[in-house]
């Protein structure tokens, strides 16, 4: 994309590969996944193998130290699989859970972990939101108190994105209860199998289908002191760190579906005939077409110059709230038209179309919602 | 051995062609450009003939406008070992881009040029058969397999009629068809590494070629669109069409 100021030749070159790998390796292949509720880890390993899990990490993991713009080239790109399941299972651990580690991590922490979640080998999540505390991460209840040698953890957590299938977790828990709100919570690194760390529940969703969602329990959960990640009742700042990339990749992942279902939706129109002439020669459906286009492509300058702005160390909340709020938003609208258009075929199970829509309803509400987005801008006007 | 692999910068295979609306060509501007899939392939073969120790170098070629140093560090991100890039703002006609590749040859002494059998833009089918005739070269299309001895390449050929085995003394000309291998992904970190390869620069001067083009092109025009096929209600009426009507049998 050299007619592009923010992106260089090697964004193009990564775009070119992540597409090619998203339309051969995953559109093909990705309707079973739906049905087991899980991408399969092969798949991660082949991306990892190709230096798609290590966008910004350092070349000593394996990663290739390159830029948000970077990752905001492979969230589109996977938005574009039609498969959003897929896409999130990827970027939770790209860019929502492995960075905690990548940013907070020990030297011994990092090179212990690191190089098996570049490969793809060892796969990652989040845990955070519980079930009465998503956005408002000061309030959440699990605890972890001090122990011979660690902690203990106790409480639940919701919601999980990779969570039925991770390998490494890293959970909040408050620490520090009598604290001021924002220096309560510590971040731990928990591994699957760890005593008193169990899934609880495996959950099922109106959307993103391929993509495993838990619900998890910590009861009596020893982890030892080298398990503390970053500093001890600061997990909250690191929370609210890592908020700015992951929106930043949520509304880009929005953006990927909503291009490609545009892309869908004007093949189909333009064949698609009804009285006598093709859908493309309605003016009503034409130029619906053309001003939902135009929302997208103002939608990704704007995304762009956020990313841009993060990348050049700018505090840019307010954009980046604003991209966050937009995009998931317009996701939605764009789904709602392209769906319609598609007619009766478009309700059907087997069109991609069905499923995007699906998939697209979370993205005004998970990663925070439009209201929580909208309440950061307000609080900058 | 030195391999030596043109590449062509064209429209990438996914974008809808359109042309110009004065019909003089078709639309470039803001349209997304990839290396010829053809070329890839090529790539792809001779990257393979390295690792199996076969060839010690692989050195991509690009001629055309400055932006084709993109495909060439595409090839690179695959695995090329270094390229050279033909600056030149004309359209390159095949015999201009032969003559340009016959010198870069006589620079390079490569035991084997690898190219796509056409280009998609153009489908012409002509670069490689015409830089063999430059050169004086033994020359093989359309392989779908390459078999390599001290002096000599087995190619197999894909025809209309089947396939077809000939044998090409060193150094060879061998352009490549689509079934030959499916060429690798660029992998990230090996697209960093592409940035540190070394790219020379020349131009159509410094190898003493004319790059003006011979042909002028009069109009281009989108082809007649298809007509909508009809149902036949039995095997002699097919008959009586294909023999009557299209005049095919």
């Amino acid at each position: 994309m050299s007619n592009s100021i923010y992106f260089n030749e090697y964004h193009q070159m990564l775009r070119d590969q992540v597409r090619r790998f998203v339309e051969t390796e995953i559109i093909p292949h990705g309707d079973p996944w739906e049905e087991t509720g899980v991408t399969p880890r092969e798949v991660l390993r082949k991306m990892g193998e190709l230096g798609f899990l290590g966008i910004r990490y350092g070349a000593e993991y394996g990663g290739s130290e390159m830029d948000i713009l970077a990752t905001i080239v492979l969230a589109e790109e996977l938005g574009r699989s039609t498969f959003g399941g897929f896409a999130i299972t990827v970027l939770v651990h790209t860019d929502m859970a492995s960075p905690h580690l990548a940013n907070a991590g020990s030297l011994v922490q990092q090179q212990h972990y690191m190089p098996g979640i570049v490969k793809g080998e060892t796969i990652t999540a989040v845990a955070v939101t519980e079930p009465g505390a998503g956005s408002d991460v000061a309030s959440i209840q699990t605890k972890a108190t001090p122990t011979k040698g660690g902690w203990l953890i106790n409480g639940s957590k919701v919601f999980i994105t990779n969570g039925v299938h991770a390998d490494v977790y890293f959970v909040a828990a408050k620490t520090n209860p009598d604290g001021p709100r924002s220096q309560r919570t510590t971040m731990f690194i928990v591994e699957k199998g760890s005593p008193g760390f169990t899934v609880a529940r495996k959950l099922e969703k109106m959307g993103w289908r391929s993509s495993d969602t838990a619900e998890l329990l910590f009861q009596d959960c020893f982890v030892s002191e080298a398990q503390v990640l970053g500093e001890q009742h600061h997990g909250f700042y690191a929370i609210m760190k890592n908020f700015q990339n992951e929106r930043l990749v949520l509304g880009a992942q929005a953006l990927g579906e909503a291009q490609k279902a545009l892309d869908l939706t004007l093949d189909y129109v333009r064949n698609r005939k009804a009285f006598g002439a093709t859908l493309w020669d309605k003016q009503a459906i034409r130029l619906r077409l053309a001003e939902r286009q135009t929302e997208v492509e103002a939608a990704r300058q704007l995304l762009y110059h956020s990313a841009w702005l993060d990348s050049q160390g700018v505090d840019c909340v307010k954009q980046v709230s604003m991209v966050k709020a937009y995009c998931g938003e317009l996701v939605n609208r764009v789904m709602y038209d392209c769906q319609q258009f598609h007619g009766g075929s478009g309700y059907m199970r087997g069109m991609p179309i069905e499923r995007m829509v699906r998939d697209a309803r979370v993205q005004s509400i998970g990663g925070g919602a439009t209201e929580v987005m909208y309440e950061e801008v307000a609080k900058r006007l | 051995m030195k391999i030596l692999v043109p590449v062509k910068r064209v429209i990438d295979a996914n974008v809808k062609v359109r042309v110009k609306s004065d019909q003089s060509g078709v639309e470039l501007a803001n349209i997304k450009m990839a290396m010829n899939p053809f070329c890839e392939i090529a790539v792809e073969a001779a990257l393979r003939m390295r690792e199996a120790g076969q060839a010690d170098e692989v050195i991509v070629v690009s001629a055309g406008v400055s932006q084709c140093h993109e495909t060439l560090r595409t090839g690179l991100a695959m695995g090329a070992d270094r390229a050279i890039l033909i600056e030149d703002d004309q359209d390159l006609e095949p015999l201009v881009v032969a003559k340009l590749l016959k010198a870069v040859c006589e620079r390079e002494e490569p035991g084997l040029v690898l190219l796509g059998k056409q280009a998609i833009d153009g489908d012409n089918n002509q670069t490689g058969q015409m830089l063999s005739a430059l050169l004086g070269w033994s020359n093989a299309t359309f392989a779908s397999s390459i078999e390599v001895n001290d002096d000599h390449f087995k190619v197999t050929r894909e025809l209309d009629s089947g396939l077809e085995s000939v044998t090409a003394n060193r150094p060879s000309v061998i352009t490549v068809d689509l079934r030959l291998n499916e060429p690798r992904y660029a992998s990230l970190p090996n697209i960093m590494k592409a940035k540190k390869k070394p790219m020379d620069k020349l131009t159509a001067a410094d190898l003493g070629v004319d790059s003006s083009p011979r042909l002028q092109v009069v109009k281009v025009e989108e082809p007649p669109a298809r007509q909508a096929g009809i149902k036949v209600s039995s095997a002699e009426e097919l008959v009586d069409k294909l023999r009557n009507e299209a005049k095919v049998i």
